[in-house]
């Protein structure tokens, strides 16, 4: 691991949401503050930033992650993917789709990390039970909803995406 | 779904939806700022309660970045004192001046290239402190040994009102029996996943403070700001983003901060961007009140409720901001609940306290109010060995009785609550649930059922605060009433149609309201309907009451698009009429067309008759305005200012809520297992069915957590103990079981489209209705929330003993 001096700001290069990017970062940056300010990807939002809301849970070489509680540096050379990662607004993705469904968002705050959440779980876990997802939501903290719809919405996502890919 | 007929009633999907699921949305923090931009980082106070001696900014100044530090120099300069509700010297400044009265208080405000250098400098700033001993109980605030917050106030208690309504105290004496009970409503708050942010711009050319903020309302809130900036309300435009992350009544709270911030940049001669973290939220946005209650009532020996009396201990923290001691007034005319008491006696005191300063958060003085009404009335049927439902039954206002006038004086508007009561007793299964207790109590297990009946007021009387004073203190100020809403409805030369409204959404989903109300108008589809909500108080139409709180939009807002629709719908019909030579009573609009009623075919497309006002106002028939863009403000004429009497009509719309529950309770661990809960409302008219269904399980989590797991903890110190997300605990998908929703819509009379409020209900009913199982399940009186496990634990087994000497530890 490079020896970075907290003096001076360093060149991040990581790939976002399947592209190459790099932007400038003293070593004491949060990922999540180098994603929004530096690099523009607003998309994921930041609620406490001490791991506790989840709202800037990112993926990390395609695992879930808090933003909030890595530095920018140690994103150099990873692959990094946000919401903005997911289907585009005119062609939803199979769970964006049963979010907006089951009115599994209010504000909208804290759904970012939540779909990336869900994206890196069904992959893994593509036969879920309710008490699995709200046990994988309990690392989620939503104040409009009452998590009934992001539930429903997790479920429903599951059974269209394990039709999409049987056997996956 | 139903594909014919009007789009409001359909549970259609949102337009919020597609940006805010792709990482679109647009919330302040996410908006462009100049480039010369400072990023601001505030010092709060570490001490309750200090008188501040000496700040010492001048090594932070130092501190390569650093652009400004704004203390109490700048602010009492360039600010004044914020307006206070009451007439006292509370002396409020946007930060503290002589003397900190709350952990978190703020002192200064760095100005530095980022929010990491900002941070820095705050550790470099020495202030001297003269600790001062602190209170944080309000019975002990109002007692004459209490330090005293406000030395020239002379008392803690900064309000005191009495209020007598019929003849309480002849009820009471004639009593058969009375019931009491003391309760001690905690502080907890809504906390949205968004913090406040802030943008100021102070162009020194024209004098202008140019803010964004994701301020939510009410708008009376910006003549206070402007008075506290010493500009006319002119010289003060604010805006707000087009997206907010929840707010559930807290972003009133940036207030101060917008001031604040507005020197900052004046100071400092650049924009100023500041972002709140969570800890800054926890320590010091905004609160619910505290209050000690203590309510009795005079009782028949069948149940019925003849007299109640209150007694309000209201803690406001260590300022009265504005529009406090609103949260005590709000449910003032309704104080009765949904019950048909004529005779009341209401004693209200304001206390002050070394806390953060209240303000709103969702449910507004209701959680608190219905929190001692409703354990009352469980107490009565448990002392007069009655069935609490049937208690609750025998005292609601009657079906026949609508409108009925409160004694405190709320005309509560419209409804059926026996109707809705019996409906959620038959279709919630309560019988099925009565005999699972008698079934589980037989096998020795803990379990409960608990009720509450509530009357959900929405549309507040801007006029109700003024309740505080005497009759003879408003003949003097001049009477305050109304409730404004406001909403624009333009069409654009190629027929479009936009739609705005002084609404401030934080995701409750107005747009695609607003545009199914509109579409109906106008014969298109929602999606056809363009609606923005950003609001511009330089360039849009607004008003005091305008904004995102007492459950307005549905009733007041949503019904004020409507009429602004209409109008421009009739003289659209005019123009058509006279292009396809009908009578404009005769003229139709569905699927984007106009036409003569009975013969379709003699029809011209929506967007043709709808440009003729651009294309050709030549042609329109002679003397009538161009149907071009219309703003209605509505007011509701039932809303009228206190009376001599003190009556005061606190709302516009009363909805009507019955929920009841059962819980099963671990003896072993305290642990409360939510085994049911049935929540029926009648809201109005329902226009939305799909978010009407969203705000109540939302309003229900607020609920469980308020019941369970929230509070804003304070060591007897002062110490603030609740300052992440691992301390204030909030329910997540675990802890928040579905509720059975179940509706019944008894319109309106007051409102455009004869809906009321539904966002805040649960919030006041799902607490005492848990608080209420837990009580049945144990058998006890004295409930205290929020129910944590070792305070259950405690009211069974008693409280925890101290472990014996030997026993603390290992020994050496």
């Amino acid at each position: 691991m490079p020896r970075l001096s907290a003096a001076c700001r360093h060149r991040v290069s990581l790939t976002l949401n399947g592209k190459a990017v790099s932007g400038w970062a003293e070593p004491r940056m949060l990922l999540s503050d180098f994603l929004r300010h530096a690099l523009g990807a607003t998309g994921t939002h930041v609620g406490c930033e001490n791991g506790i809301c989840g709202a800037c849970t990112i993926k990390l070489d395609g695992r879930a992650a808090r933003s909030c509680l890595m530095l920018a540096v140690q994103a150099e050379g990873r692959r990094i993917d946000t919401v903005e990662s997911l289907g585009a607004a005119d062609q939803l993705s199979t769970l964006q789709a049963a979010f907006r469904r089951h009115h599994a968002l209010q504000c909208g705050f804290c759904t970012p990390g939540i779909l990336m959440s869900l994206d890196d779980y069904l992959r893994r876990h593509p036969d879920p039970t309710e008490e699995e997802i709200r046990a994988l939501l309990s690392g989620h903290l939503c104040r409009c909803t009452g998590y009934t719809g992001i539930v429903q919405a997790a479920l429903e996502a599951a059974a269209a995406l394990r039709e999409e890919k049987p056997g996956a | 779904m139903p594909e014919e007929g009007p789009y409001v009633g359909r549970p259609i999907e949102r337009l919020e939806d597609a940006a805010l699921l792709t990482g679109r949305g647009r919330y302040a923090d996410d908006l462009p700022v100049r480039p010369d931009t400072l990023h601001a980082a505030i010092l709060r106070s570490p001490h309750p309660h200090a008188d501040i001696l000496a700040i010492d900014t001048s090594a932070a100044l130092k501190l390569p970045g650093v652009a400004a530090v704004i203390t109490r120099e700048e602010v009492t300069k360039l600010s004044s004192r914020f307006v206070v509700g009451v007439k006292q010297a509370l002396d409020c400044w946007a930060l503290a001046v002589d003397r900190v009265r709350y952990v978190g208080e703020p002192i200064a405000v760095v100005l530095a290239e980022d929010r990491y250098v900002a941070e820095d400098a705050l550790e470099r700033i020495a202030v001297e402190y003269r600790p001062l001993a602190a209170v944080v109980d309000p019975r002990a605030a109002a007692s004459a040994e209490s330090p005293r917050l406000f030395p020239a106030v002379g008392s803690n208690v900064v309000s005191e009102r009495t209020f007598v309504y019929g003849e309480p105290d002849g009820q009471f004496a004639a009593a058969e029996r009375t019931v009491a009970l003391t309760v001690d409503y905690p502080r907890n708050s809504c906390t949205p996943i968004e913090g406040y942010v802030v943008v100021a711009d102070y162009n020194p050319a024209d004098g202008v403070y140019d803010v964004l903020a994701n301020f939510q309302g009410p708008f009376s809130l910006h003549p206070v700001m402007a008075r506290a900036l010493n500009v006319p309300g002119n010289r003060l435009r604010l805006r707000t983003p087009p997206d907010s992350g929840g707010s559930f009544g807290v972003k009133q709270g940036v207030f101060p901060y917008v001031v604040l911030m507005a020197v900052a940049s004046r100071v400092a001669g650049r924009p100023v961007k500041w972002v709140e973290d969570r800890l800054e939220h926890l320590v010091g946005s905004v609160s619910a009140t505290n209050r000690v209650i203590r309510i009795e009532a005079a009782v028949a020996a069948d149940g019925v409720v003849k007299a109640m009396r209150w007694d309000q201990m209201e803690d406001c923290g260590a300022y009265l901001r504005a529009p406090e001691p609103a949260t005590l007034y709000r449910m003032h005319g309704n104080l009765t609940g949904a019950y048909a008491i004529r005779h009341l006696a209401v004693k209200n005191r304001v206390v002050v306290t070394n806390k953060l300063p209240t303000g709103l958060n969702r449910g507004f003085g209701g959680p608190q109010v219905y929190f001692a009404l409703e354990r009352l009335m469980q107490r009565i049927a448990v002392e007069l060995r009655l069935d609490p439902l049937e208690v609750i039954r025998r005292n609601l206002v009657p079906h026949h009785a609508f409108p009925h006038r409160a004694p405190a004086g709320a005309l509560l508007d419209s409804g059926d609550y026996q109707t809705a009561v019996a409906r959620a007793v038959e279709e919630g299964g309560l019988d099925a649930l009565r005999k699972k207790r008698e079934a589980l109590r037989a096998e020795g297990r803990c379990y409960g059922i608990g009720f509450a009946a509530i009357v959900e007021p929405s549309v507040s009387n801007m006029g109700y605060i003024t309740t505080v004073m005497t009759p003879g203190e408003r003949r003097k100020a001049g009477p305050k009433n109304g409730a404004h809403a406001t909403a624009t409805v333009a069409i654009d030369p190629l027929g479009g149609v936009t739609v705005h409204a002084a609404s401030t959404p934080q995701g409750q989903g107005h747009r695609t309201v607003l545009s199914q109300v509109v579409a109906d108008v106008f014969g298109l589809k929602p999606e056809e309907i363009r609606v923005n909500l950003e609001l511009d108080t330089q360039k849009d139409a607004w008003s005091i009451a305008s904004g995102n709180y007492s459950s307005r939009f549905a009733p007041a807002v949503a019904g004020t698009a409507y009429l602004a629709a209409q109008r421009l719908r009739e003289r659209l019909a005019r123009i058509a009429a006279q292009q396809l030579n009908v009578r404009p009573e005769d003229i139709e609009f569905a699927d984007g067309k106009i036409f003569a009623r009975g013969n379709p075919d003699n029809a011209a497309s929506f967007s043709r008759i709808a440009g003729t006002s651009h294309w050709a106002p030549g042609t329109l028939p002679s003397g009538m305005a161009p149907a071009l863009r219309d703003t209605v403000f509505w007011t509701p004429p039932q809303l009228e200012a206190p009376s001599e009497a003190d009556e005061i009509n606190s709302s516009a719309a009363y909805g009507f809520i019955f929920d009841f529950c059962g819980v099963e309770i671990d003896r072993d661990t305290g642990t409360i297992r939510i085994d049911k809960y049935v929540t029926m409302h009648d809201a109005g008219r329902i226009l939305n069915p799909r978010l009407v269904d969203g705000q109540i399980r939302g309003g229900f989590a607020q609920g469980v957590g308020a019941a369970l797991y929230e509070k804003l903890a304070y060591g007897d110190d002062g110490a603030f103990l609740s300052g992440t997300f691992a301390d204030y605990l909030v329910p997540t998908a675990c802890e928040v079981p579905d509720p059975v929703i179940l509706h019944m819509e008894t319109p309106s009379p007051f409102t455009p489209l004869g809906a009321k409020g539904v966002g805040e209900g649960n919030n006041m009913s799902t607490p005492v209705c848990l608080a209420n199982a837990v009580a049945d399940a144990l058998g006890v009186a004295e409930i205290a929330l929020p129910l944590t496990k070792s305070r259950v634990a405690a009211l069974i087994q008693g409280e925890e003993r101290a472990p014996a000497p030997r026993a603390r530890g290992l020994q050496r």
